[in-house]
């Protein structure tokens, strides 16, 4: 008894065919879709490698496009097939691949469900990736006078004008780094000597922030400088003033930004996936009704066409027989060939 | 005749599609200007805050205008090229084809003065910012004034996006007061000192705003005291170039501005080409499509050209046909008035007449 059987004669063969030929072009428009999906995350995630570390893994982005140029052409050959469909002779030649066409086809849709939930997965490492490479960039900010980190710096300022953030959790973290490059330091003043002999690293520490994380939208000038002192500033409280830098960390701005970008890509992918199941489902039914012909010389006679030739465990346990058959052959090929050795 | 050319059947049938074809180019072209106009009106209007006029907005108005009328004015040259090879339905076009060219024709000019006035205009953009941009320096520190409260922001978030720093350059904020007396402290001596050393008692410093920091710097922005080389380690005012954006707001959004018009500049005369083109060729279309119905055998050969007769020739019966319209819409009204003193009218004439004819005579004897 097969699964979803649908009678069909030569005019609901020929517009199925031509219906699933109509999706399997959307289908390449997916693919192609998906393709440019994966290299815009590539180039984003490659615009931001020097704050993650360069220590980024492009696992996705590849996955994403490697995903898209193989939907591209099994779907163009599937169009292909379809078109040849309503010739006779034509089908004739694609008739015996179409049966693994159509298993690489459910393999390859699986493929792309498991990408969709990767998308939305990837946050995860994403977040330690971006922690680590943060703290670096920090770390690193006042090094603008050597090669290899004197963009960090220009890197870091426009990062938090450009997502609105300072520092890693917060502002803070400016607080517990020497982000002022030595040759700007007069050693010679009092205030510098005792600001580096009051921590065990002889760090120059400071409450305060670079530029870059002052609100514009604060009511007053920017206050970067002595920042948890408020007799240094005509009617400053720093527990309430909440416009002047940014409140938010770049860790969480460019975590957001990128889960939002991830989140967006998953969402597409899986409608991918629905429209790739939806021409699989297609094309096994255009190759069962063209199989099961009632007279196979008379390409106008009537047909059915189904989703699956028997049931499901039926199917299923046809394929389990099937393995072990080739696994049993396999070992009796052995047994013999054990035997003609040792006779 | 100007330029005229021979055409065939075949060749009227090949001018006609390919005139189809380009008139359906001609109307994306018309689609393209009208979206270039929205865009340079919308990257106008987002920075009218730091305008003071709105002179230079004549040039997106006439680039909408001009691509709303181009599509329409091509989709009628469509329509007509589907008539020209049905000679039952292509007389109806004849008037319209008149006022058709004269659209055209106007189009292009239109679009030539886009070119030009994009040109001319720079001057007064220029003016415009200059007032625009002191008025938005002058109330940054209003941020508590209902009106004025985001200045403080606009200016900011324009100096870190364009990369500069006040009109000219950054001494413009020296001269303003742009800290608001909110957050003065009057008991202190220095800003008692500062208030009392110009004559409005304002509040001027040599600092600027944060957002005049250059991120390129190798060195933390140095944002106060900044003519002072004493106040920080390591620096001279005179070398340092690096800190701040060297650049005025003015310079940059004008340039910003021009490089948009300019770079627009060959899409609009490429659709200037593309539209004169439909119009030379529409114009022999019409022309050969009508010699050829005036002929015996309509599938015969005929006669295309863009003139009757020669440019001058031309000029001087247009003149010559306005005048008599003009003069036939002035003597109308006069006639009318005067016909009940028609009579009246007529009788000095006939005098006048008499008398000028016989004194002649005697002269002569």
């Amino acid at each position: 008894m097969a699964l979803l059987p649908v009678k069909f004669d030569l005019k609901k063969r020929v517009k199925l065919a031509q219906t699933v030929w109509f999706m399997y072009w959307f289908a390449v428009l997916a693919g192609v879709l998906v393709l440019s999906m994966g290299l815009f995350f590539k180039i984003e995630l490659r615009k931001r490698s020097e704050l993650m570390d360069n220590n980024e893994s492009h696992f996705l982005p590849n996955l994403l496009i490697f995903m898209g140029l193989v939907a591209c052409s099994i779907n163009a050959f599937g169009g292909k097939v379809c078109y040849d469909s309503l010739d006779p002779e034509k089908f004739a030649k694609w008739k015996a691949i179409l049966k693994t066409y159509l298993v690489f086809c459910v393999g390859f849709n699986a493929l792309l469900l498991v990408t969709a939930l990767l998308c939305f997965l990837m946050r995860i490492p994403m977040q330690f990736t971006l922690a680590e490479g943060l703290r670096n960039g920090m770390k690193y900010y006042k090094d603008t006078d050597t090669p290899g980190r004197c963009y960090m710096k220009r890197t870091l300022d426009l990062m938090q004008i450009e997502f609105r953030c300072c520092g890693n959790d917060n502002y803070r973290d400016w607080f517990e780094i020497q982000w002022v490059s030595n040759r700007y330091l007069d050693f010679s003043a009092k205030e510098v000597r005792d600001r580096i002999s009051s921590n065990v690293d002889g760090q120059y520490l400071m409450d305060g922030v670079p530029f870059s994380c002052c609100n514009p939208s604060s009511p007053r000038p920017c206050i970067q400088a002595q920042m948890t002192n408020n007799s240094a500033h005509y009617s400053y409280d720093h527990y309430t003033e909440d416009l002047n830098v940014w409140k938010r960390g770049c860790r969480d701005a460019l975590l957001s930004y990128y889960g939002g970008m991830m989140n967006t890509i998953g969402a597409l992918v899986i409608l991918v996936t629905m429209l790739e199941v939806g021409v699989t489902v297609g094309m096994q039914y255009v190759h069962s009704s063209l199989s099961s012909l009632a007279n196979p010389e008379d390409p106008e006679s009537e047909s059915e066409g189904w989703l699956l030739e028997k049931t499901v465990k039926e199917t299923f346990t046809d394929i389990m027989d099937k393995m072990k058959a080739m696994g049993k052959g396999s070992k009796v090929e052995e047994g013999e060939a054990a035997v003609a050795t040792v006779s | 005749m100007l330029l005229k050319m021979k055409f065939t059947q075949q060749r009227r049938v090949r001018l006609a599609q390919g005139l189809w074809l380009m008139s359906w180019l001609a109307v994306m072209c018309g689609a393209f200007i009208f979206c270039l106009g929205v865009y340079l009106k919308t990257e106008l209007l987002r920075r009218a805050e730091v305008m003071d006029n709105t002179e230079i907005h004549v040039v997106p108005n006439i680039l909408m205008m001009v691509g709303l009328a181009s599509i329409g004015t091509n989709w009628v040259a469509t329509r007509v090229c589907q008539d020209s090879l049905d000679a039952s339905r292509f007389p109806r076009w004849k008037v319209l084809l008149l006022v058709w060219f004269a659209v055209a024709a106007l189009l292009c000019c239109l679009l030539i003065s886009v070119v030009v006035l994009s040109y001319a205009l720079q001057g007064r953009l220029e003016e415009s910012l200059k007032v625009g941009l002191r008025n938005g320096i002058r109330f940054y520190k209003d941020t508590d004034v209902p009106g004025r409260c985001f200045q403080k922001e606009t200016i900011d978030h324009l100096q870190m996006e364009f990369r500069c720093c006040g009109n000219n350059n950054f001494k413009d904020w020296f001269e303003v007061q742009w800290v608001s007396t909110r957050y003065l402290d009057f008991t202190s001596k220095d800003v008692k000192d500062r208030i009392r050393s110009n004559v409005d008692g304002r509040y001027l410093l040599d600092g600027v705003p944060f957002s005049c920091c250059n991120p390129a710097s190798p060195r933390p922005c140095l944002q106060y005291h900044l003519t002072d080389n004493n106040a920080h380690y390591n620096y001279d005012y005179q070398s340092e170039e690096l800190n701040l954006y060297s650049r005025g707001c003015r310079q940059a959004l004008t340039d910003y501005y021009m490089e948009l018009m300019n770079s627009t500049g060959p899409g609009v005369l490429s659709v200037i080409l593309i539209q004169m083109s439909v119009l030379v060729s529409l114009r022999y279309l019409q022309t050969a499509v009508e010699a050829a119905t005036a002929l015996e055998n309509p599938e015969g050969e005929s006669e295309g050209y863009l003139l009757e007769k020669g440019v001058k020739e031309t000029f001087q019966d247009v003149k010559a046909k306005v005048l008599d319209i003009v003069k036939f819409a002035q003597v109308d009204p006069s006639a009318t008035e005067e016909s009940p003193g028609a009579a009246d009218a007529v009788k000095p004439a006939d005098n006048t007449t008499e008398k000028a004819v016989s004194p002649t005579p005697s002269p002569a004897s």
